[in-house]
C-alpha cells in the first residue's frame, strides 16, 4: 500500500492558468477546467469561488487545481486523478464517489464528505458534517483515505466496504472524546481510526485494539496531514487512538430466512 | 427444531421409465435427487424441490413428474397456504422472509382489464407485411419548439437537441445487476441489445470489464451503494440511470447475499469477496428533489452533458407529483417500476404489499406531466410486469414511450420463475454466480433466444398498430382512445383515463 504517493504540491513548475470565478456559472467554470487540462495546462488557480458546484467533477487527468474561496457541493465528484487544494471551506458531497486524486481543504467540509470513495485521498483540516465516508470501498491495492482534522457528525463510515478514515479531533469542543453516534453501522470492510477515546459505535461495528501496523498507518497519514496544513505531528502522535472494525463480514447475514 | 413446513412440491419418478442415467442428480442444484445403490433407484427428497423443472427437461425418458403437493394445511380464503407457510417459517427462523421475482398474488394486473382497438371500415387498417410500420423511438428531452436558421434556400436546425437514446423497438432490458446475474447472463443481454438496436441496463453493480465493448448499448446505473460506479464506467455507457426505487421493493435498499459475491463480482463492486453488498434504502446524498437535481447534474458534468440521465422510481401513491419534481430536477428519462416488478431478492412482505400497479401510476404520471406542460421534457419508460407484446402496446397507449422487460428476458433465457434467485443455486445458470453452474447458460444461445423474443414481440406490435390504422408507434403514445376497460369501476377508469368497453 502506498502511504505517501501524494506529498504536498510542488512549487509552480507546471504551466499555470489563473481564473477569476466571481460571476462565473459553474458549467462555464468546469468546461474551462476541462479545456485547459486538454490543452496541457498543468495547474489552475481559481479565485473568488462563491459556492460553484462540481469543481473538478469527472476530471480524469493530472490537473492541479487551487481553489480560493468557498467551493460548492460535489467538489471533485467522480474525479479520477487531479489534485484540488481549497483555501476555504467546502460544502456537501466533497469527493463524492471519487476514484483517484487528492483533495486538501484548508477549512471545513459539509455533509457526505467522501461518500462512496473508491481511491485517492481527502484531507480536511477542520471538521466535517454528517454521513462522512459512508460506503467507502476498496479492492486489493486500490484504497481510499479520508483524514479529518476536527470532529465529525453522526453516521461516520456507515456501510463501509473498504478504505481508511482517520479522525483527529483537533480543536474539538469535546476534547479527545469522540462524540459522533452510529459510527460504522453495517460496515463490512475498511477501518476507522479516531484520536482519543470512542465509547460507542454502530451496530455491526466494534472497537478493536490498535496494533503496530495500525500505528504505522496512522503515523503516515498524520505526517501527511501535518505536511499539508503545517501542523506539528509529534504532538498529535503522542495521543492514544481508537480503532473501529467490522464485527462481521456479513452484518445482516441472519436478517433473512431463505 | 423440527420443521412444521410441509413440502410444496412432490417429485414422482416413474421407475419403469427411469433408465438410471442420473441426469437428474447432475442437473438438480438443490440436491433433491440421489441414487440408492441398494434399491437401484433414484430417490427424491421433495422437501428441497422448488419446481424449477430442470430435471424434468433434462430427463431423457420423461420419467419425472413434479407436481404440487396434494397435502396442504387446512387453508381458507383468509389464511392461504402461502401465508401459513410464511408464518411457520418465520416462527422457525425469526427472520424476514425473502423471495425472488415479482409479486405472484392475484388481483393487481390491469393489463387484463384493458382491450385494444382495431380499425373497421371507416379508417383502413394497415398491413405490416406490405407497408413499413415505424417502431423506432427516441428517448430523452424534446424541445418545446424547433427553431430553424434559413440561409438562402437552405434551412438548418437551430435548436440544440438534448442527447437521445435511439431504440429500434420500444423494448429495453431492465436493470439486472452483475451479481444478481452472472457474467454469461449479462453478456447474453448485452449481445442481444446490440443485435436488436436497443439497450441493456447493467443494474447496480457495475459491468465486468470484459463487457465494456458493449458500451454503446449499455445503460449504467447509479444506485445508493454506488457499486461499480467510476468515471470511465459512466462514460462508456449510452445513458445513466439513477435508481431511487424499484417496484419489487419500494422504499427499501438491497442486499446481494455474500454467497453470490465471488472474486470477479467483488472486484467490479469494490467490496470484499463473500460479504453482502449492501445498498441502503436512500442515497445518502439525496434527501430531497434538490439533492436529486444535484446528482443528476453531477452525472451530466462528469459526462460532458453528452448522455441522457434517467431516474427510476417505484410506482407509489404520489408518483405523479414526484415525477413532476424529477422532471424539474433535470431527468431526461423517467422510469416507473410498478408493483409487479421483479427482483433477485426482496422481503416477501414488501414485494406483496408496497407500491401500486404500473398501469395506474403510468396513467396518472403521463396525465400530470401533460397538465403541467412538461411531458415533452422527459421520456417515460414503464417497467414491472410486462409479459407480452400486448402489455407493451397497452403501456404505450397509457403514456409510455418504451418499456423495460426483466422477467420476460429471463424467461427467454431459461428462467422458470422458481423464485429462488437469491439462493445462488439457479439451476438454469442465470442468477447463480457459481462458475460451474454458470456454464449452463451459453451466452450465444441465450442471446439468440432474447433476440427471437423481442423480434417476435416487435412483429406483433406492428400487427396491432397496423390493425389500429397506425404506421408509427408515435401515433399510439398516450392515445387512450385506443383502449377500453372491462370489469373496472368508474374510479379505476377515471384514473386510467380510459372509457368503458362499449362507450
Amino acid at each position: 500500500m502506498s502511504m505517501s504517493s501524494h506529498v504536498p504540491l510542488p512549487a509552480l513548475k507546471k504551466s499555470l492558468s489563473v481564473i477569476n470565478a466571481e460571476s462565473l456559472d459553474r458549467r462555464v467554470l468546469n468546461s474551462f477546467l476541462k479545456r485547459v487540462a486538454a490543452e496541457g495546462v498543468g495547474k489552475v488557480q481559481i479565485h473568488n469561488v462563491y459556492g460553484q458546484r462540481y469543481i473538478g467533477t469527472g476530471l480524469n487527468n493530472g490537473l492541479e487545481i487551487e481553489v480560493h474561496g468557498t467551493a460548492g457541493n460535489d467538489l471533485g465528484a467522480f474525479m479520477d486523478g487531479p489534485s484540488i487544494v481549497v483555501y476555504g471551506n467546502v460544502q456537501d458531497g466533497c469527493g463524492n464517489t471519487m476514484n483517484n486524486g487528492l483533495i486538501v481543504v484548508h477549512g471545513q467540509a459539509g455533509d457526505v464528505t467522501g461518500y462512496s470513495m473508491r481511491g485517492g485521498k481527502i484531507f480536511i483540516r477542520d471538521s466535517v458534517g454528517y454521513r462522512a465516508g459512508i460506503h467507502m470501498k476498496e479492492f486489493q491495492n486500490t484504497r481510499p483515505f479520508l483524514v479529518i482534522g476536527g470532529s465529525t457528525g453522526d453516521f461516520l463510515g456507515e456501510y463501509m466496504a473498504g478504505g481508511v478514515i482517520l479522525v483527529l479531533g483537533l480543536n474539538s469542543p469535546h476534547g479527545e472524546e469522540f462524540m459522533a453516534r452510529f459510527v460504522g453501522t453495517g460496515m463490512h470492510g475498511g477501518l476507522i481510526y479516531a484520536r482519543g477515546e470512542m465509547r460507542r459505535v454502530g451496530t455491526g461495528a466494534e472497537i478493536s485494539d490498535v496494533e503496530e501496523d495500525d500505528m504505522d498507518q496512522i503515523e503516515g497519514l498524520i505526517k501527511e496531514f501535518c505536511c499539508h496544513f503545517a501542523f506539528d505531528s509529534d504532538g498529535i502522535l503522542e495521543s492514544t487512538f481508537t480503532k473501529v472494525i467490522p464485527s462481521s463480514r456479513r452484518p445482516y447475514g441472519n436478517l433473512y430466512a431463505r | 427444531m423440527k420443521t412444521h413446513i410441509i413440502p410444496e412440491y412432490c417429485v414422482d419418478i416413474d421407475e419403469d421409465r427411469c433408465n438410471r442415467c442420473k441426469a437428474c442428480i447432475e442437473q438438480c442444484t438443490y440436491g433433491v435427487h440421489h441414487y440408492d445403490v441398494k434399491k437401484e433407484a433414484i430417490i427424491s427428497r421433495s422437501e428441497e424441490c422448488v419446481n424449477c423443472q430442470r430435471c424434468v427437461v433434462f430427463c431423457p425418458t420423461e420419467a419425472i413428474t413434479v407436481r404440487k403437493n396434494r397435502n396442504s394445511y387446512r387453508e381458507n380464503n383468509h389464511w392461504t397456504q402461502a401465508m401459513i407457510v410464511s408464518a411457520k417459517r418465520q416462527a422457525e427462523t425469526g427472520a424476514v422472509t425473502l423471495v425472488g421475482m415479482g409479486c405472484d398474488r392475484p388481483g393487481f394486473t390491469y393489463w387484463d382489464n384493458l382491450l385494444l382497438n382495431a380499425s373497421q371500415v371507416t379508417n383502413p387498417s394497415i398491413d405490416p407485411l406490405r407497408e413499413p410500420i415505424e417502431l423506432r423511438t427516441y428517448l430523452g428531452k424534446k424541445p418545446q419548439k424547433l427553431n430553424f436558421a434559413f440561409n438562402g434556400g437552405e434551412a438548418a436546425l437551430a435548436t440544440e437537441l438534448a442527447p437521445q437514446l435511439c431504440v429500434e423497438t420500444p423494448i429495453l432490458f431492465a436493470a439486472m445487476s452483475y451479481g444478481a446475474l452472472n457474467l454469461n447472463a449479462h453478456q447474453a443481454l448485452a449481445k442481444a441489445a446490440s443485435e436488436l438496436g436497443t439497450y441493456f441496463n447493467a443494474g447496480e453493480g457495475g459491468l465486468d470489464r470484459r463487457l465494456y465493448g458493449y458500451g454503446e448499448h449499455l445503460i449504467v446505473q447509479v444506485a445508493s451503494g454506488r457499486f461499480g460506479v467510476h468515471p470511465e464506467y459512466l462514460n462508456i455507457g449510452a445513458a445513466i440511470e439513477v435508481k431511487i426505487g424499484q417496484g419489487a421493493k419500494p422504499g427499501i435498499g438491497g442486499h446481494l447475499p455474500g454467497d453470490k459475491v465471488n472474486e470477479d463480482i467483488a472486484r467490479t463492486r469494490m467490496i470484499p469477496p463473500g460479504t453482502d453488498a449492501l445498498s441502503p434504502a436512500p442515497h445518502h446524498d439525496i434527501y430531497s428533489i434538490e439533492d436529486l437535481k444535484q446528482l443528476v447534474y453531477a452525472l451530466k458534468e462528469a459526462t460532458d452533458y453528452r448522455k441522457p440521465v434517467a431516474v427510476k422510481i417505484a410506482a407509489v401513491h404520489n408518483s405523479a407529483p414526484i415525477a413532476s419534481g424529477i422532471v424539474r430536477a433535470g431527468a431526461d428519462i423517467l422510469v416507473l417500476d410498478g408493483f409487479r416488478g421483479a427482483t433477485g431478492a426482496a422481503p416477501e412482505i414488501i414485494r406483496d404489499n408496497v407500491g401500486i400497479p404500473i398501469e395506474l401510476a403510468l396513467a396518472s404520471v403521463d396525465q400530470r406531466l401533460r397538465e403541467e406542460s412538461i411531458r415533452n421534457e422527459v421520456s417515460l419508460i414503464a417497467s414491472g410486469g410486462i409479459r407480452n407484446s400486448a402489455d407493451v402496446v397497452k403501456a404505450i397507449a397509457l403514456g409510455a414511450d418504451a418499456v423495460y422487460i426483466g422477467t420476460a428476458a429471463l424467461v427467454a433465457m431459461g428462467c422458470t420463475l422458481c423464485q429462488r434467485c437469491y439462493s445462488g443455486k439457479c439451476p438454469w445458470g442465470i442468477t447463480t454466480t457459481d462458475p460451474e453452474i454458470s456454464r449452463r447458460l451459453n451466452p450465444e444461445i441465450a442471446s439468440r433466444r432474447l433476440v427471437n423474443l423481442v423480434r417476435a414481440w416487435s412483429m406483433e406490435i406492428r400487427e396491432m398498430l397496423g390493425g389500429m390504422g397506425m404506421n408509427a408507434v408515435e401515433s399510439l403514445r398516450g392515445n387512450r382512445e385506443q383502449l377500453r376497460g372491462v370489469r373496472l369501476t368508474d374510479t379505476e377508469l377515471r384514473v386510467l383515463g380510459v372509457k368503458m368497453a362499449g362507450e
